[in-house]
């Protein structure tokens, strides 16, 4: 139950579709979407495959939860090898997409080999077709998403792509379902576009089957109930959504400014959520139209800005689009697109927000690339020459704009941004100034301030990121209960507490905000009365466990060892020079062998044979 | 002496008019409290859930017991988060 029991493997080479049983002895150990799926792929892919040939695979695959009545059930996550890191890649997205794909009747879909030529992929119920893309090969996303729909005669379908920057692999490119909500990190989007796969459209008119409805739908309210009665989800997040945070952050020290070279934004408070529902001159409007939610979603964390129609990013011909209200900045997108790289003009990074959206790109790689990118040229190892004229300092919002644009269709120099910010300074010979762990840009938490994160960052299984082990909720925010941000003390054990919760949720089909609210006492009695096998949170946690060990075992037998568990040198030497972390840099040398103990792991990282025998690895 | 006092996201109805992008410079007595400027300005308590005195965290609880210094920064936020 829960479970549709279905996966639908589609062999690009061979044009092939088949249908079969999902393994339930692994749902039992995996759960679903990132557990389940990451199992099969790492059955199935070779460790040292390529990323970007056709020997990788590309999974999308949904939780138990996803497309029922349990809040923030509309999640799928998308799991391959990641081309930005050569590591596992799993990406979470909302928005619709995922309930739709499950409604057609499939857990997950396998996607093998590369089309011969641009195809999408049509998923009504049973109906399973590839189907000729030729003519939507070089649209955005946004065009692509209305041209589909118009060609399926149904405007209720839901459709997942990818923009030109996926097609021509820009490594940090994404898959943006219901054109603003996306599958955001590690590059999936680019192995989606070496197949030559533009779009999944999904129409599904099947329910989802749980074991106990009635205990479910008692388990699903009682949860919502703590959702709407809680102060973050039920009033902070919908109000002001993640860029709450801008300030919060900054006011902690723990802001990454300029590439990193400072941790206090002079211009966050521009920026910010704040900010966003200020009335402006021009037209009395604030930036913040309205907060939007996801499928069953009762937080409605999401943003819908509009633009200042005096700004000059919407002056000048083919700018309609930008005209109307669209998904805006979040938090992670406006730190990058804007303390990063040092810009305060908030409409110049909602457009640049936009562009993400209409292009697929991901906007923490892509707003730190340019920060990288603004400080190679500030050092002087690159210049006009080589950025095609742009003048690309910090704090320059036409630059920033401009090279924006260039990603999306990656050309100019927006090809070599593409190549994220690693890549990027190793070619010029200053690779100490890419912000990136494991080849992936970390995000909006200075490790200098925010001790747990530079842990959460160096021990990631996808490369610098956030969402493997939010230690900012206890060590800034104070949930469950706070903990001294600038101590190393105890960060260890939060962070595989952290690791181990957070894969479980992602395992289950819902949104990982809810645990500002749950834990994993509310989630448990959810799954329990969904699924078959007698779900506590004993169980959820050991999932959890063994979700991150296999993601670790492939990563080290694709040659990723406990030496890239580290962080940029110059979070790791350079003082911070301001706010309450002033003279302090990253403490990874004293949490990382606790943590590799708690782990069960040698002191080089690697998991132990005990270990890996107790989680049945 | 004089303070920063800053109000943010469902806090910033309580600061006063004359504040601009959620912060005012007050001058106030010595040793003021945290708790006094609190209640001076009709700050909810109950949502007084992060309070940080120059980014550094201070307890609710020890609101009344913290005295403020010249130049220092006080601000403060319901419960949120992001990410």
């Amino acid at each position: 139950m829960a479970w549709t029991k279905t996966i639908l493997r589609i062999n690009l080479t061979t044009g092939e579709i088949t249908k079969e049983p999902l393994n339930m002895e692994w749902a039992q150990q995996y759960l679903g979407q990132r557990g389940l799926a990451t199992k099969y792929f790492t059955e199935e892919t070779d460790p040292n495959v390529d990323p970007l040939s056709p020997e990788n695979k590309l999974i999308f695959a949904t939780g138990p939860l996803t497309g029922t009545c349990a809040s923030t059930g509309g999640r799928y996550s998308v799991i391959t090898k990641g081309p930005l890191t050569g590591a596992i890649a799993c990406s979470n997205s909302g928005g619709y997409f995922g309930p739709e794909l499950k409604f057609s009747g499939y857990d997950m879909v396998i996607l093998e080999g590369k089309s011969p030529n641009p195809v999408y992929l049509s998923i009504f119920n049973d109906k399973v077709q590839l189907r000729d893309a030729s003519h939507l090969w070089g649209k955005t996303v946004w065009e692509t998403d209305g041209m589909i729909k118009a060609e399926v005669q149904d405007p209720l379908a839901h459709v997942a792509t990818i923009g030109v920057s996926g097609e021509k692999g820009v490594l940090y490119s994404c898959i943006v379902n219901n054109m603003h909500r996306a599958a955001g990190r590690s590059g999936v989007g680019a192995v989606m576009g070496s197949k030559n796969l533009k779009a999944i459209v999904a129409r599904g008119s099947n329910g989802v089957q749980v074991r106990d409805p009635q205990g479910f739908f008692a388990a699903t309210d009682a949860g919502k109930k703590v959702l709407a009665e809680n102060a973050v989800t039920g009033e902070g997040l919908p109000a002001f959504g993640t860029q709450v945070l801008m300030n919060v952050i900054n006011e902690s020290g723990a802001m990454p400014t300029r590439n990193a070279r400072d941790t206090v934004f002079e211009g966050a408070h521009d920026i910010s959520a704040e900010a966003m529902a200020e009335p402006r001159r021009s037209d009395g409007k604030a930036n913040l139209s309205t907060n939007q939610g996801c499928f069953g979603c009762t937080i409605a964390c999401g943003r819908v800005s509009t633009i200042d129609p005096t700004h000059f990013t919407l002056q000048g011909e083919d700018k309609e689009r930008y005209k109307h209200a669209s998904g805006g900045l979040e938090y992670e997108a406006a730190w990058a697109l804007g303390s990063a790289t040092g810009v305060n003009d908030l409409d110049a990074l909602t457009y640049a927000q936009f562009l993400c959206n209409e292009h697929g790109l991901d906007p923490i790689s892509l707003g730190s690339t340019i920060a990288a990118a603004m400080d190679l040229y500030e050092e002087g190892v690159i210049n006009h020459n080589t950025t095609g004229g742009i003048e690309l300092k910090f704090g320059n919002a036409e630059a920033l704009v401009k090279v924006c644009e260039l990603v999306g269709i990656a050309e100019g120099f927006g090809a070599e941004l593409g190549m994220g910010s690693k890549r990027l300074c190793e070619k010029y010979g200053r690779p100490e100034l890419s912000m990136t762990c494991k080849g992936q840009e970390f995000p909006a938490y200075d490790p200098r301030g925010i001790q747990g994160m530079g842990l959460t960052y160096a021990t990631s299984n996808r490369g610098g990121c956030h969402l493997r082990s939010y230690t900012v909720s206890s060590e800034i925010l104070g949930i469950p209960e706070k903990t001294d941000p600038l101590a190393t003390e105890g960060k260890a054990g939060l962070v595989k507490a952290f690791q181990d919760a957070t894969a479980a949720v992602d395992s289950a089909g819902i949104c990982v905000f809810t645990t500002f609210a749950w834990t994993l006492e509310d989630i448990a009695p959810q799954v329990d009365t969904a699924c078959e096998g007698g779900w506590s949170v004993d169980k959820l946690m050991e999932v959890g466990e063994r979700v991150w060990n296999m993601e670790r075992k492939y990563n080290m037998a694709a040659g990723i060892m406990g030496d890239q568990d580290t962080l940029p040198e110059r979070v790791m030497k350079e003082a911070s020079k301001a706010g309450p972390a002033k003279g302090l840099v990253s403490g990874l040398d004293k949490m990382l062998p606790e943590y590799y103990e708690l782990r069960g792991w040698s002191q080089d990282g690697t998991p132990t044979g005990e270990t890996l025998s107790r989680l049945g690895l | 002496m004089n303070i920063t006092f800053k109000l943010y996201a469902t806090l910033a109805t309580s600061l006063p008019a004359e504040a601009k992008k959620n912060q005012i410079t007050l001058s106030v007595p010595d040793n003021t409290t945290i708790l006094d400027l609190i209640d001076k300005y009709n700050v909810p308590k109950e949502s007084c859930h992060l309070i940080l005195v120059n980014g550094n965290y201070t307890p609710l609880v020890s609101a009344a017991q913290t005295q403020l210094s010249d130049g220092d920064t006080l601000a403060i936020w319901p419960p949120v988060a992001g990410g």
